[in-house]
């Protein structure tokens, strides 16, 4: 049960289908700073959504606020008409699950224990049924393990089972960290940048285990910088740019947005350089250089002025401290 | 096992294979230059040597302990080295591969021969130092003493000479650089946490991306990356003591690979370096000029060949046979009647034990006890009940009590910090709290209470109001993470304690008699069996103490089933991935704060057991036992000590080190000035040598020490079963 690249894609979602996901004007902010500003998003059943952004755009901030590992400051979840306490534990129990930017393992358990953790949500044998062995235990216990080598089988991880998951190759660990994620049963994935730091073979492999995925009937949310995994694979782009929305919709359309490609490029330089505007250029500049000289004496005056005046001022909004420079 | 003998030409199990190495392909250099064939010779006889010299006498006076005068037949602390000379010279035979021995080490005897003669020349060194010393001057020590202290030294000298088992790895240094720059790691491990904390803490995540990449792929958890490029090898350089000569090294300048060790002027021990320099195909794995690290690199077990299938029954004897030589062991040091002889004895036990694990003996036995888990079981139990029929005094059945009582109490904090992952730095006061309970509701004519529960209904109090004190205190403290979790349980302990001594009727209501405790807890009489009386079994008198100590060992029995069963399963699955990584683990659906109470929970019920039956075995509860740190065992640093030092999360790691923890001050007396000092030294030494504790559990193992082989024999031991956690402490 390899992931198969001849899996024949779905077609985008049904939009009138349920939505697995709604996320209504999600705010977050870390005091000042709004990482994340009302943000929408609808997954549909059977839909793999791309979360796309320059960094900082505050995807991962989002899927925090998805995820419960934050609170968001306003904005509400909704996962098939439950509204999503901010708890992560009750996220995932109620059937979100994710993986990490930064693969987080548990790097001392077996590649089969680790999926065995993801089905703890499932599964309910409590501390007395273990110490006593009672008959469900074993009959939840094997199920477990049954569970987990599927999913071992279908990231193809099946004979790792027994490694320890620090000792797995990168690649490994990413798809162990999604069979893990698997094992909760979840409706909707949340992949957080799966395919970073993979090489090209990698990705396509991660494509066809997206695919794969969504082809069980799990809905995707994915976080990703390769352009290329996005655009194959999503039936639904959405761009953040410093916690907003930019825009929505298909990736052709995601794909040919000014907007998007001012986001991440720049803005374009009009029109051909010519010589009048060369010289424009050269005049302006030195208009300007003329006039910055002037407005440089001027400040300068004010300046000092104004630093005799605030001298005393505790929060000089110059001052530098040596850890501010630290690139962390 | 002579089907298997080609293989073992490479690990030099036998001398001719290892001579005709040693001299084909010198590149396996000893940590002492010397022939093979001399090295072998000279520590065979500085073996048959020792053995001579301990039936001399080594000096004049039977003021020393244990009677070394005698010429004739050895005493005291010359039975050590006997012993020890004993197995040296055995595993040196096993080396010219006589038959009928080479089973003593399968994976080469190299390292086995080498930790034994140390072992021994230790111990005698120790012997004639203690002598010396206790006698005022060398001219108290025989000529045999000289000879025995001459003999073992050259045992020393001819085993450091012996070939290792291994050659060295193919880029030497690129292996040392590994075992160097491990300590560096961990900081960088933590970092990575910080670096989502940070994330967590702020709205930074993405910002953290880039670095994190950066350290996630130069990572060396990641196997094939360091390996495969040449990158990290400069960089590390500075951290290796031979990397400074690369620069002027001979024929390297083409091979990235090793820069360092090759070379060095000067150096003994490796002529293929100097000697052939420019060949192509020389072999690249040189030795390094540093002695200690060849030092280290002889003492590297070779690889264990597939045993022969015995039949079951010849299992089943090996497996009693082990347990009985390890009870004969036990009793040995537990009756030690003085410090001197237990010092010996401990000097060769730990290097013997260091050397059975290295010869391969362990995994063999270990292959065996996973293959026949019952049997194994039920031979430990037996093993300790019948631990109290071979004690000859009342008194060593008293130690071996209390340290059945300190080893359980450790097993219990295991759950809590070995599996869970939670600094508990208070524990102790939970078997204060079942101690306290048991010695008010048993009828001592002093206890507040006046009641006088029947020992079942004891024994549920102690462990419910343990468990509730557990509860209790841990549902406001395990919201807390690491460190801050350590602080406020220590504060939680001593509170337990200033409290129990406050509560005498002057400073608060009299309830627990103060620091005079609570006194004269009747024995306990079970269905007309008076733990009191002397009782004779298989015609062999079991004492007040023995009774009891049969009584802490189901006490103990329980424990350990209930550690096995609870980390075997979902509960301890989540534990551990709380231990982990906690954020992940909730991520996964863990109740995070939920789970960590239940350990909590969970461990202060097992204290609170062991707690009841303490209060029996010494029949007062005074508020001076529970302290936090003291110079009598049962304290809770020493209870984390004994959980770190014997092996976190194991079970006959906590039991070990708990019984070194109770038995080595309580022998020792005589350095009881330095104690706590020496056991700073000793813990210190440990974490840098073993930090995963003495009993390691396979996935400890491979945590600390990579190794190319090391998911070949996690996947070797637990393709038996789906429970590889406990098997591999089994």
């Amino acid at each position: 049960m390899a992931p198969d690249a001849t899996t024949a894609p779905t077609g985008p979602a049904d939009p009138a289908a349920a939505p697995v996901l709604t996320a209504t004007g999600v705010t977050m902010r870390f005091g000042g700073l709004t990482a994340v500003r009302s943000v929408d998003l609808t997954v549909h059943d059977r839909q793999i959504v791309g979360l796309i952004g320059p960094n900082g755009a505050g995807k991962t901030t989002f899927f925090n606020c998805l995820t419960g590992l934050y609170v968001p400051t306003e904005g509400t979840v909704v996962y098939r008409d439950t509204v999503l306490p901010a708890k992560p534990h009750l996220v995932t129990q109620a059937g979100i699950a994710r993986t990490f930017q930064n693969i987080r393992l548990f790097p001392s358990m077996t590649v089969l224990e680790n999926v065995l953790v993801g089905r703890h949500t499932r599964t309910h044998e409590g501390l007395f049924s273990a110490l006593l062995r009672s008959p469900g235990f074993h009959r939840a216990e094997r199920a477990s393990h049954q569970r987990a080598r599927e999913l071992l089988d279908f990231t193809g991880l099946a004979d790792k089972a027994d490694h320890l998951a620090r000792n797995l190759p990168y690649g490994e660990q990413r798809r162990l960290e999604i069979a893990r994620a698997l094992a909760s049963d979840p409706g909707l994935l949340l992949l957080d940048e799966p395919t970073a730091g993979m090489n090209p073979q990698e990705t396509r492999a991660a494509e066809h285990l997206v695919l794969a995925i969504r082809d069980q009937g799990i809905a995707v949310l994915v976080i990703e910088h390769d352009m290329r995994f996005i655009f194959n694979l999503c039936d639904h782009v959405a761009v953040l740019v410093q916690g907003r929305k930019l825009v929505e919709g298909t990736p052709r359309t995601v794909q040919s947005d000014e907007r998007v490609i001012a986001a991440y490029l720049g803005t374009p330089f009009e029109g051909e350089p010519g010589q009048d505007e060369a010289a424009e250029v050269e005049a302006a500049e030195a208009a300007r250089a003329a006039e910055t000289a002037a407005a440089a004496a001027a400040m300068a005056a004010r300046a000092q002025a104004e630093a005799r005046e605030r001298a005393p001022g505790p929060d000089e909004p110059t001052r530098t401290h040596p850890e501010e420079n630290d690139p962390r | 096992m002579t089907v298997r003998l080609p293989r073992r030409h490479t690990a030099g199990g036998r001398p001719s294979a290892a001579a005709s190495a040693a001299s084909a392909a010198p590149s396996v250099p000893a940590t002492i230059p010397l022939p093979p064939a001399t090295a072998r010779l000279l520590t065979g006889a500085g073996a048959l040597l020792a053995i001579v010299s301990t039936f001399l006498a080594w000096t004049w006076t039977t003021s020393f302990p244990g009677n070394l005068t005698v010429t004739g037949y050895p005493g005291g602390l010359q039975n050590i080295t006997l012993v020890g000379a004993a197995l040296t010279l055995l595993h040196v035979l096993a080396g010219y591969g006589v038959r009928g021995l080479r089973w003593l080490a399968p994976s080469g005897t190299t390292a086995p021969t080498v930790l034994l003669a140390l072992g021994t020349f230790a111990a005698t060194w120790y012997t004639l130092g203690a002598i010396t010393t206790d006698l005022g001057g060398l001219v108290n020590l025989e000529p045999g003493g000289f000879l025995a202290g001459g003999a073992t030294l050259a045992a020393v000298l001819g085993a450091l000479g012996l070939p290792p088992a291994r050659p060295y790895p193919d880029r030497s240094d690129h292996f040392d650089h590994f075992e160097h720059t491990e300590p560096p790691e961990r900081p960088a491990r933590s970092d990575r946490a910080g670096q989502a904390e940070h994330a967590g803490q702020g709205g930074h995540a993405e910002h953290a991306n880039a670095s994190d990449h950066a350290h996630v792929s130069n990572h060396p958890e990641v196997p094939a990356d360091p390996r495969l490029s040449p990158g990290p090898i400069p960089s590390h350089a500075p951290t290796t003591p031979t990397a400074p000569t690369a620069p002027g090294t001979p024929g390297t300048p083409g091979t990235p690979g090793t820069p360092g060790t090759p070379g060095t002027p000067g150096t003994p021990g490796h002529p293929n370096a100097l000697g052939n320099p420019t060949i192509p195909g020389a072999p690249k794995n040189t030795a390094p000029a540093n002695p200690w690290h060849r030092f280290r690199h002889s003492l590297t077990p070779g690889r264990t060949p597939a045993p022969i299938p015995l039949p079951a029954w010849a299992d089943i004897l090996l497996i009693a046979a082990a347990f009985a030589l390890g009870l004969g062991l036990f009793t040995y040091g537990i009756e030690a009647e003085y410090g001197e002889l237990f010092v010996g004895y401990l000097l060769l036990t730990c290097t013997g034990l260091a050397a059975v694990g290295r010869s391969g003996l362990t995994d063999r036995l270990s292959t065996l006890t996973a293959r026949h888990h019952t049997i194994t079981l039920t031979a430990a139990f037996i093993a300790a009940a019948a631990f109290p029929l071979t004690l000859t005094s009342d008194a060593y059945t008293n130690l071996a009590t209390s340290i059945l009582i300190f080893a359980t109490v450790a097993l219990g904090l295991n759950v809590v910090v070995g599996l869970a992952g939670l600094l508990d730095l208070g524990y102790v006061a939970f078997l204060g709290v079942g101690a306290y309970t048991a010695a008010l509701v048993s009828g001592s004519p002093e206890s507040a209470a006046g009641v006088h529960f029947p020992f079942w209904a004891a024994i549920l109090t102690g462990i419910g109001t343990s468990l509730v004190f557990g509860v209790l205190i841990g549902a406001p403290t395990l919201r807390l993470r690491g460190d801050y979790l350590a602080i406020v349980t220590l504060g939680f302990g001593e509170i337990f304690r200033i409290t129990m001594l406050n509560l005498n009727g002057k400073t608060g209501p009299d309830i627990t008699n103060g620091a005079m405790g609570i006194p004269n807890v009747p024995d306990l009489a079970i269905g007309g069996f008076d733990f009191g009386d002397t009782h004779d079994l298989l015609g062999t008198p079991i004492g007040r103490f023995g009774n009891y100590y049969l009584l802490m060992l189901l006490a103990t029995i329980a424990v350990v089933l209930v550690f096995r069963r609870a980390a075997a399963s979902r509960i301890g699955r989540a534990w551990i991935a709380i231990r982990e990584d906690e954020t992940a683990a909730t991520a996964m659906g863990i109740n995070a704060f939920r789970l960590k109470l239940l350990a909590f929970a969970l461990g202060a019920a097992l204290a609170g057991l062991a707690g009841t039956v303490q209060a029996h075995v010494i029949t007062t509860a005074t508020p001076d036992q529970y302290q936090f740190a003291g110079t009598v065992p049962p304290n809770s640093a020493f209870l984390l000590a004994a959980v770190i030092l014997g092996g976190m999360g194991t079970i006959t790691g906590p039991i070990v080190g708990a019984a070194l923890l109770y038995l080595i001050p309580n022998k020792m007396d005589f350095m009881q000035d330095y104690q706590l000092l020496l056991f700073g030294v000793a813990l210190i030494l440990l974490m840098r040598f073993r930090p995963e504790g003495l009993v390691a559990d396979r996935r400890k193992r491979l945590e600390f020490h990579d190794d190319a082989d090391t998911t070949a024999n996690v996947s070797a031991t637990d393709s038996t079963g789906a429970t590889p956690l406990t098997r591999a402490e089994a």
